[in-house]
Parts: C-alpha cells; structure tokens; sequence
C-alpha cells in the first residue's frame, strides 16, 4: 500500500490516534460501557417494539382499535 | 374480537410515569447537547485564530478546549437514542400514528450528521499533525455544524408535533403521511425553534468558557488562556444572547399564531383583550393550577403596558386571547371565528365516529359508505385529539410551571446579556462607558476605587470571577426551562390537537415504567457525576502547550 495513498492515510489517522490516546482510552472506555448497558441490557429487556409483540402483525388494525375504544 | 385483551382504561399512572421517564431522558440529553454546539463554535473561533497568526498558543488554546469538548461530546453521545427506545415501548400508538413524518427527520438526522460529525470529530482531534492546518481547521467547524444539523433534524421532529404540517392522514394505515418534505423540513416553526434553540446553546458554551476562564484567573494560572478565552467567550455570550431574546421574540410570535393555549398558559392569562401588558412578575402559586374561571387575573400582578400583544402581534393594540377566551372561542382580528372547546370536541368526536365507520365500511366492503365517511373524517380531522377530551380543563396546561420557567428563561437571558455586556466594557476598558460603569460599581461598593481588580489583567473585580462561575448551572437552568415551556406548554397533547398523552400511550403496566425510569435515573445521574468529575480534573490540570 502507497504511503502517501489516501487509504494509507486514512488508516494511519485513525490507527495512530487510538494508538496515542490518553484521556481518549477513558471515554471510549465510558462510552462501551454506555452502549453496552442501553443496547444489551436495556432495549433487550426493557425496551421491547411494543406493537411488534402485541399487534400479531397487524399494526394499523391494533392502533385503529386503540384510537377508536380509546375515545368511549 | 382481534384484540380483545385491550385495556382501554389506561391507568394514569403509567401515562404519568411514561411522560415523567420520557422528560427526565430529554432534560438529561439537553444537558449534553448544548455544551456540544456552543463549544464547537468557541473552540472554531480560536482554531481560526491560530490559522490566521500560526501562534502556537492558539493552537495549545484550540486543543485545550476541543478536549473538554471531547469529554462532553462522548458522555452525551447516543443518550438521545434512548428516546427513540421510549417512543417504541411506551408511546407506541404515538410512533404508529407520526408515521414517516418522524421517521425521515431522524433517519436523516442518524445518517447524515452522525456520520458527517464522526468523521470530523476523528480528524479535529488525531489529525493535528496528519493533515493540513486548513484542512483541520475545516474539520473543526464541519464537527460543529454535523452536531448543528443533527439538533435541525431533531427540532423539525419536535416542531412537526407542535404545528403539524406537510401530511396527510391515511386512515387505512392509521397513520400521518408526509404530502410536503419541504413544509416539514422548513416549517416555520422548526426555523424558529432551530433558531432560538442553537443560539441558546450558544450562551451556554460561552457561559462555560467564561466560567472555566474566571476560575483560572482567581488561581492567577493559565493567564493568556483565560484572559484571551474569556473575551472571546464574552463576545459569542453577548451576541448569543441578544440572538436569543431576537429569536425568542420570533418563537413567541409562532406560538401566539399557533398555540394560544401555551401563550396564556407561560402568562397566566386568563382573560384576554386588546392591548395586553407582558407579566413582569405576579403571585401564581407553584403548587396548584389557578382558578382561571373565576380570578380575573393572578394577584399582585404587575406587567409592561402593550409588551404582550406587542410580543404577539407586533401591535401595541393587538388582540391576544386568555385561557377563558380559547375554551369559549373566540373571534380573531381578521374577523374569522376560533371554535370553542366544546364545538372541537364535537368535531373530535365526529372525526373518531367516521374513522371507525370508514374502516368498518372498507371491512363490508362498501365503496359508497366508506367514501362518504371519510368525506367526513377528512372535514373534522384537524380537530381529532378533541374527541378524547372529556371535560374542557383538560386541555389547559399546568399554568405554574409555564409561567414561572418562562420567567425564569426570560429573567436569566436578561441577566446573560447585562453580565456578557459588562465584562466586555471593563475588559476592553471602552472609553467613557467603561468610566462609567466603574463610578457606577464603585459607588455600590462593588468595584473598590484603589485596587480595581483581581487579575490586573482583565479589569474585571473579583465577584465578577465568582458570578461566572455560578452562572454555569444558572445557563443550564434557563435552557431547561425554555425545554419546560415548549413542552408542558403544549399538554395534553403529543401531536397539537390531533393525539392527547392518554390516546399516545401504550397500554402498559405503570410499574414497569417506573423501574425503567429508576434505572434511567441512576444511569443519568451517574454519566453527568462522571463527566463533571472528568471535566473538573482536565480543568485543573490546564492546557498542554507544546514548545
């Protein structure tokens, strides 16, 4: 790979940069954490697509039965 | 019957508990995203510095601050998403029902700025030796707009549920088709609030460096840094606060056009009339809504003559309705009639009836009936949401909050303005006013005569280092209730007089709501201990100038 190519280039940006960080290492550090923490544990087991689990594949017919009864 | 397992009595627990969890998520997000934009635009300013002179001190200055705005930009990262969560589980007719209206903005708003904000924050902070000043310094500014233009899409989003525009509803689908991506994108109301908002969170960015800069110059370090720094910070404060007050002008003016109810609700107005004066303070008891039917007005109630229908209607004689007036209805300047509450609730109701008889026409299987019923839904749709309303109050807002957190924005935007304007007419030492302002101060004993500052350096006195820095919380204070104005402001509904909170919430347990908003609370308040912790230890520890 040419050094001086724009793929070798962008490469080096990113390789070096993670490669040399301080405080950076810190924050990434929180920010795995974070992800994991929303992604794996809170949408999985809090979060799930309501209509998805309830509508047994017929969104619009749940939310127009919802909307309707709702208003009696 | 399909879903017969429905529980059509929501309890009003979970619809409380969902709206407590979705704004304890969108006021620990606005504590992040603020910092972001107005950051990015300070720490541009002083990259461009460097650019222009090639003063290394400028670049040592730009990294300094683009390392606290690292540390911001990663504890506030994806805390949005969890919005996007709350949508799907505990708003989920409401997600059904905004269709692709909400869903473009976002999807634009995740593909574009994110990626576009990534890609530069990546070269802002390792490419200062990989790449060159001009192309870093192009990076700097494209990091701040990506963060700028994500809060554009999202603002559409928001605005879109206050002032509905650019859709039609499919009553097959059941859901809000967008007709018009141009009405939605560049809806007046978005500019406005895009406007207003980013120009806020430019007052808070500035707030920061100024308070940062102040502590540095009480501990006489980092002398340069802070006293070049804070000049800049006060100058982006200044005009951001001006900024804000013009566009808060501008936004009153939508909300007065669009969402009177808000208007008289963030003015405890609860009768209007021509020529109406702007609240400069009365007695509206936090704790309880007032008795708007019966009381005139809120006691000691003492206000600007004209300001109000100037604010409004840009007319010192301008009509501006109260709560009373929009439950009864009312006539508007231009002579057409607004509906009182209980003829929208009529229309409401027609609009739920025909809606129910177009689908179990289309059900039957007949063409005609069906045509003809959504003949009529389509002539009561704009009036949907008041067909669940069951008693009129419920459509006025919570009057003490509105009105006491439009006061406090609007108070604390005056005093940003007074503080930016002061420090920058003793720092510059601007001949004559500066004179003036130190007899004035001194007279009061805030600026002694013999030993004018502190610092030697910047003219400013010591208790000007110490208000800096407490108005840090104070920016984000104003900024939250600006937040707390535009959404309690608009209640009970999630899409302005079309969907209410309890036809938007999902049909489930209220207490599995209040263990995700437990969680939610802890894991907030845990990032925002780490952030503050992070950032006070980078602070202390300075810039790192390279020889």
């Amino acid at each position: 790979m040419k050094k001086d190519g724009f793929w070798y280039r962008t490469f080096d940006l990113y390789y070096d940069g993670f490669r040399s960080m301080r405080l950076g290492r810190t924050l990434w550090a929180i920010i795995l954490v974070k992800l994991f923490i929303m992604f794996a544990i809170l949408k999985v087991f809090f979060f799930p697509n309501f209509l998805k689990e309830h509508a047994q594949g017929d969104e619009a017919g749940y939310v127009a039965t919802e909307l309707i009864e709702r208003s009696e | 019957m399909l879903f017969s397992n429905l529980l059509l009595d929501i309890d009003a627990g979970t619809i409380n508990w969902s709206r407590a969890q979705f704004a304890l998520t969108a006021i620990y997000h606005w504590l992040f995203v603020p910092l972001t934009l107005g950051l990015a635009v300070i720490m541009g300013i002083i990259e461009t510095k460097y650019y222009l002179s090639r003063d290394t001190f400028w670049r040592d200055a730009a990294k300094f601050w683009q390392k606290l705005f690292g540390v911001n930009f990663a504890m506030g990262v994806a805390t949005g998403i969890i919005l996007e969560f709350e949508f799907g589980t505990n708003w989920s007719n409401y997600s059904w029902f905004v269709g692709d209206i909400f869903g473009a903005p976002l999807a634009i708003e995740g593909i574009v700025a994110f990626f576009m904000e990534s890609t530069f924050v990546a070269v802002m902070f390792f490419g200062w030796r990989k790449v060159s000043p001009g192309f870093h310094l192009a990076s700097t500014w494209l990091t701040g707009l990506g963060a700028t233009m994500s809060a554009w899409w999202i603002l559409v989003a928001n605005a879109w549920m206050q002032y509905p525009v650019g859709c039609e509803f499919n009553p097959d689908t059941m859901r809000n088709e967008m007709v018009d991506f141009l009405a939605v994108a560049f809806s007046p109301f978005a500019v406005g609030k895009f406007c207003h908002t980013v120009i806020s969170a430019w007052i808070i960015g500035a707030v920061f460096v100024v308070g940062v800069c102040s502590w540095y110059l009480m501990k006489r370090r980092e002398m340069r840094l802070a006293t070049e720094s804070l000049k800049i910070g006060a100058w982006v404060g200044l005009i951001a606060s001006l900024g804000a007050a013009f566009t808060g002008h501008i936004s009153g003016q939508q909300v007065a056009q669009v969402q009177p109810m808000k208007l008289a609700a963030m003015e405890a107005l609860y009768n209007g009339g021509t020529e109406q004066g702007l609240t400069a303070i009365a007695w509206v008891n936090p704790f309880r809504q007032p008795d708007y039917e019966t009381e005139e007005a809120p006691a000691l109630k003492f206000d600007m003559p004209y300001a109000l229908s100037v604010m409004a209607t840009n007319d010192p004689k301008g009509y501006v309705p109260g709560i009373n007036d929009i439950l009864r209805g009312y006539t508007r300047p231009d002579g057409t009639a607004e509906p009182s509450v209980e003829q929208k609730m009529a229309m409401g109701r027609k609009a739920i009836a025909s809606l129910a008889a177009y689908r179990q026409a289309k059900k039957d299987g007949s063409e005609t009936r069906a045509a003809s019923e959504l003949a009529v839904l389509k002539d009561n749709i704009q009036y949907l949401g008041y067909g669940y309303i069951r008693d009129k109050a419920e459509v006025v807002p919570y009057v003490p909050i509105n009105f006491w957190a439009f006061r406090l924005m609007v108070g604390l935007g005056c005093v940003f303005i007074a503080f930016f304007a002061l420090m920058l007419i003793l720092t510059y030492r601007i001949p004559y006013l500066s004179i003036i302002v130190r007899r004035l101060l001194a007279t009061f004993g805030l600026l002694p005569e013999t030993h004018a500052d502190t610092s030697g350096v910047t003219g400013l006195p010591a208790w000007h280092y110490w208000l800096a820095i407490a108005l840090i919380p104070l920016a984000y204070i104003a900024s939250e209730s600006g937040w707390l104005v535009a959404e309690f402001g608009r209640q009970p509904w999630t899409i302005q007089d079309m969907l209410p909170t309890w036809a938007a919430v999902s049909d489930l347990q209220s207490s599995s709501v209040m263990i995700t908003f437990i969680l939610f609370l802890l894991l907030f308040t845990t990032m925002l201990a780490v952030e503050i912790s992070i950032l006070l230890k980078q602070i202390a520890k300075g810039p790192e100038y390279e020889h």
